[in-house]
């Protein structure tokens, strides 16, 4: 890869096709925007998280460094992605990925300390995160208890304090549109 | 021999196996203590097999290798380079394998260390194992391991399909997608002897073409969709609902184009190349009187002239039974062409309605109000700063209101009021739905009165004075609408479908007084065609008289077409009313657009620079796209059509033409002059709203055509059922002359009241049967749901237990076995359950 933009070799491609849903199109269209992020200086093959923050789907998005952390596979988590990394993205937020894939990755991008359930700490950033950074939207205190404490009441099943795995998968099959709205489109 | 030395064989072979099992299982049973034990069986025996397929491999390597190569080279091109670093990875590769199958078992990932333990333990047993197989050998290939080989070949096969839904890292995939395809490429070869081999072989090949082929085909079938990125373009930065209207805008161009299909290719194509052409018969020719202006623009805008005496209307077709060399029914298939494309639309609607009411989760009436709003209310495809901002805000206040509501400490002060205000604001919106229903039927009425005194004395506006009051009623009627709505204090949400219902209510008045004032002219007109008939014998008589008096030799009467009298033809009238209505709507439509939203976008961002206050954030803004206006706009114009469409064939092609247009049009302006709606609200539990109320103005359109159809005699001088005593007489007609007799026969007895009663009954019966089965699968539904709660709270109980005894570890890891079970029993309820919801 590197400084040389837009080259797939084709048996890569028909690789990534056999394990991801997409079109072979698609993977030279992610290639190439891939390709832009890079540093052209720099020989790794990773973009640094702050690059990866200015694309303009990720920019406006809450989440954007939990998904860069999520996705990461670098060894301290810094939230750097390959081109793997970055396709990984894309499928797990793409039109054919099942429930299972996407609500999987959205029990980790809401598992802000990487703890394996959603305790009431994890709640409260998710409720900031969706709120917004600006202090008129924010909720406060009092109404930021009641609330966390009414999702526990409604999707903490076996009343541990928090939320785990099966117990979110369960709530977000149930939910009408959370496919539709849990994607990102190149 | 062979077959009595294989079970000995066998027997020893999984007793071995067991005993090893037992303590790698020993080993790492807290660590897998989800997994249930019928899947544990299941893997045990895949391990099984690939420690079968090693031993095989170990001893047929040497011989085999050659073959294999061959084979190889013969059958794979793509993964053909894999193979070459086969022989140093060889062992690693095989332990893989059985890691890779291990981790196959579909359920939830286990957690990554907890994998990466079971893997190494796993590793060390096999290492032991294949220490220990060195001395065991057996010296031929059984049929069981055969067997076995197969089941794992398959297993890797199956494991290759569905990597893709798995929630790995991709270089966990890939490297798990080469291992599998070393593993196939080198025992497939193994399956089979001689020629069979062969013939395997070349199976797997050509199975890879044919994957191949259908991963091409599945390729070009997405690229054929039309419209998907300008779609996704809008979806990324409007969010879902917006993009909900363009993709309920496609699926309506993608009816219309079968409508306009079924009606081009079966009506108006065989019209105008096997039917009598143009000008040899009086209804396919212009009046001597119109024909000066027939060619004037001013009068084909007005669908008159020759666009009125052409295949474009009902009018212009003959009576006459087959047409051609090809004997084509022409009035047969024009009747069932309009039965069809009904039918069709119904068709069409009801699977798209049940289709959506499955996909939101089968009649399950649990609901997680707050988690909902927590997980799943940002929308991912927002890629605009403004659009997250806007977002940011409803979701505050929807926590807000949410939290009220469940606080339930509001005490609505004065109630008295608002329910006073709502009351005014219904009969604000009653008045306003009277007076636009009198104003439209006045209209129409006075311009019956200037059609009979001859539209030629009159102006632009007289002559569109009824499509152009509809389009401006629907215009600002709804804006009235949403002043008064502010009265009542509603939710967002609630008011939302207040308006949509008053909306709907305005348009469904405004046609269907349309229609009653329609039914009035076409009484008048019939009552025309009643003198016009009388009239007609009178100059037949002179005509003969005529013509006996000059030429008493020369029987055959001839006039030129164009100057025999004829009747008023109401079916063309009401085709080319329905006509001029879709073309002024669509004209206001567009250019609404473009002053509402185009002008003004201009103006706000031009004048910004030299105003006293600003505009962008101030008064005028930007517009936003109005999704539920748009489409109930869609829904009616589409309404409309299915009701002309009998006695305007045109209709479905004028409306192709209309989707295709606004399609480009509105995702322009969509992109170029609208901002964000305010409250975005989310697309999928709204799209079978619009869905219903589409079947609602389905079925309230076909039933003024229908009733036109069954119970007015057709025009007696034009179109395809003249001189039939009612229109579907045509199929009787048909039946009695192009089947044999007993068909009729046949048919008459089934149409017999005797036999279409009870067979009513049973429909009738069948569905409250249907009903009633539902019913008890929801029952049912409710019970397991309890039955599984009730586990949860026992397991839960357990676990507590557990943990009060966990200084002993005999007792923890009997408790947990004990969890293994319940879980068993979680799961199976658990998939009845989703089953019951399947069926329901």
């Amino acid at each position: 890869m590197g400084g040389a933009a837009s080259q797939l070799p084709k048996e890569m491609v028909s690789e990534y096709q056999m394990i991801f849903f997409f079109l072979s199109g698609f993977f030279l269209r992610a290639h190439k925007r891939f390709s832009e992020l890079q540093d052209r200086d720099s020989l790794s093959s990773r973009v640094p998280m702050e690059k990866i923050l200015t694309m303009p789907e990720l920019k406006s998005n809450p989440f954007r460094r939990r998904i860069c952390h999520v996705f990461s596979t670098s060894e301290p988590n810094d939230g750097s992605l390959t081109f793997e990394d970055f396709l990984d993205l894309l499928s797990a937020f793409s039109d054919s990925a099942t429930l299972e894939i996407k609500s999987h990755y959205a029990f980790r991008i809401f598992d802000f300390d990487d703890d394996g359930t959603l305790d009431a700490g994890d709640l409260e950033k998710l409720v900031n995160c969706l709120t917004g950074d600006t202090d008129e939207t924010r909720l406060n205190p009092e109404e930021m208890r009641q609330l966390i404490k009414n999702i526990l009441e409604e999707s903490d099943i076996d009343k541990d304090g928090t939320v785990n795995l099966s117990e979110f998968q369960h709530v977000i099959s149930r939910s009408p549109d959370f496919v539709s709205s849990f994607k990102i489109v190149l | 021999v062979k077959n009595e030395r294989n079970p000995k064989a066998k027997e020893r072979d999984t007793k071995r196996k067991l005993e090893i099992h037992k303590t790698t299982e020993q080993k790492t049973e807290n660590k897998k203590r989800k997994r249930s034990h019928s899947k544990q069986r299941g893997k045990r025996n895949i391990d099984d097999e690939d420690k079968g397929g090693e031993q095989i491999s170990k001893q047929k390597k040497n011989r085999k290798n050659k073959k294999t190569k061959k084979l190889l080279t013969e059958e794979a091109e793509g993964e053909g380079y894999i193979t070459k670093q086969k022989k140093k990875r060889r062992p690693q590769v095989d332990e893989e394998n059985a890691n890779a199958t291990k981790q196959m078992t579909p359920e939830g990932p286990p957690k990554k260390k907890k994998r990466a333990k079971v893997s190494e333990s796993e590793d060390s047993s096999s290492e032991k194992e294949s220490s220990e197989e060195e001395e065991w050998k057996v010296t031929a290939l059984t049929p069981e391991e055969l067997e076995k080989l197969k089941e794992a070949v398959d297993e890797k096969k199956k494991l290759i399909t569905i990597l893709r839904g798995k929630p790995w890292p991709m270089l966990k995939k890939l490297q798990t997608l080469k291992e599998s395809h070393d593993f196939l490429e080198k025992f497939e070869g193994a399956l089979g002897k001689g020629k069979a081999k062969k013939l395997y072989a070349y199976k797997v090949m050509m199975l890879k073409r044919w994957m191949k082929f259908q991963r091409d085909f599945e390729n070009f079938k997405t690229a054929c969709i039309p419209w998907e990125m300008k779609i996704k373009d809008i979806e990324s930065h409007f969010g879902s609902s917006v993009a909900s209207y363009f993709i309920f805008l496609r699926w309506m161009y993608g009816i219309n184009m079968i409508l306009f299909g079924l009606t081009f290719g079966l009506v108006m194509v065989p019209e105008a190349l096997m039917g009598k052409p143009y000008g040899s018969m009086p209804r396919k020719t212009v009046p001597r009187a119109e024909q000066a202006s027939a060619m004037d623009f001013a009068v084909l805008w007005d669908f008159g002239g020759y666009a009125k005496y052409s295949v474009l209307f009902y009018g212009y077709y003959n009576s006459q039974r087959a047409i051609g060399w090809l004997k084509f029914r022409m009035p047969l298939s024009y009747f069932l062409v309009g039965v069809g494309t009904v039918a069709y639309s119904y068709m069409v609607v009801i699977r798209t309605m049940a289709r959506n009411a499955n996909e939101q989760g089968g009649g399950d009436d649990t609901n997680f109000n707050f988690s909902w709003k927590m997980f799943t209310s940002w929308d991912y495809l927002i890629g605009n700063p403004e659009t997250a901002d806007n977002k940011f805000a409803s979701i505050t206040t929807s926590f807000k209101e949410a939290i009220v509501e469940e606080q339930e400490s509001r005490k609505d002060d004065n109630i008295h009021l608002t329910r006073f205000f709502r009351v005014l604001a219904n009969f604000l919106v009653l008045c306003c739905l009277a007076g636009s229903g009198y104003l439209i039927y006045f209209v129409v009425r006075r311009s019956q009165k200037f059609a009979l005194e001859g539209l030629e004395n009159y102006g632009w506006w007289e002559r569109n004075e009824v499509n152009m009051v509809m389009s401006l009623l629907g215009m600002f009627c709804p804006m009235l609408f949403d002043v008064i709505s502010n009265l009542e204090n509603y939710h967002p949400r609630i008011a939302l479908q207040w308006q949509l219902g008053r909306i709907f209510a305005l348009f469904l008045g405004n046609l269907y007084t349309f229609i009653i004032a329609l039914m009035d002219e076409i009484n008048l007109k019939r009552k025309e065609e009643e003198t016009v008939k009388l009239n007609m014998t009178v100059w037949m008589a002179n005509l003969h008289n005529g013509t006996l008096a000059e030429n008493s030799t020369a029987p055959p009467i001839t006039a030129d077409p164009a100057d025999v009298p004829r009747g008023p033809c109401w079916e063309t009238m009401v085709g080319q009313e329905f006509v001029r209505l879709i073309i002024s709507d669509t004209m206001t439509t567009y250019i609404t657009l473009l002053i509402g939203d185009f002008l003004r976008a201009v103006m706000v961002r031009f004048f910004n620079y030299c105003w006293c206050w600003d505009l962008e954030y101030g008064f005028p803004s930007y517009s936003e796209f109005d999704v539920s206006g748009n489409v109930l706009g869609l829904i009616f114009n589409q309404g409309m059509i299915w009701m002309g469409a009998f006695y305007a064939p045109c209709l479905p092609a004028l409306n192709v033409l209309r989707l295709h247009v606004s399609m480009y049009l509105q995702c322009w302006a969509v992109m170029c002059c609208n901002v964000p709606q305010e409250r975005v609200f989310k697309a999928s539990g709204s799209n079978n709203f619009y869905m219903a109320m589409l079947l609602v103005i389905l079925f309230l359109s076909t039933l003024p055509a229908i009733y036109t159809i069954v119970s007015i005699p057709p025009s007696f001088d034009c179109g395809p059922f003249s001189g039939k005593n009612r229109m579907f007489d045509v199929i009787q007609e048909t039946l009695e002359m192009d089947f044999p007799a007993w068909f009729g026969k046949v048919f008459s007895y089934a149409s017999n009241p005797g036999l279409v009663l009870p067979f009513l009954l049973l429909m009738v019966l069948a569905i409250y049967y249907l009903q009633s089965t539902s019913k008890t699968y929801k029952k049912a539904n409710a019970e397991l749901k309890k039955k599984l709660q009730a586990q949860n709270e026992e397991n839960k109980k357990k676990n507590k237990r557990a943990a009060l005894k966990a200084s002993d570890p005999e007792e923890a890891r009997n408790s947990a076995s004990e969890q293994q079970w319940h879980q068993i029993n979680n799961n199976a309820s658990k998939k009845e359950m989703d089953t019951w919801g399947c069926k329901n």
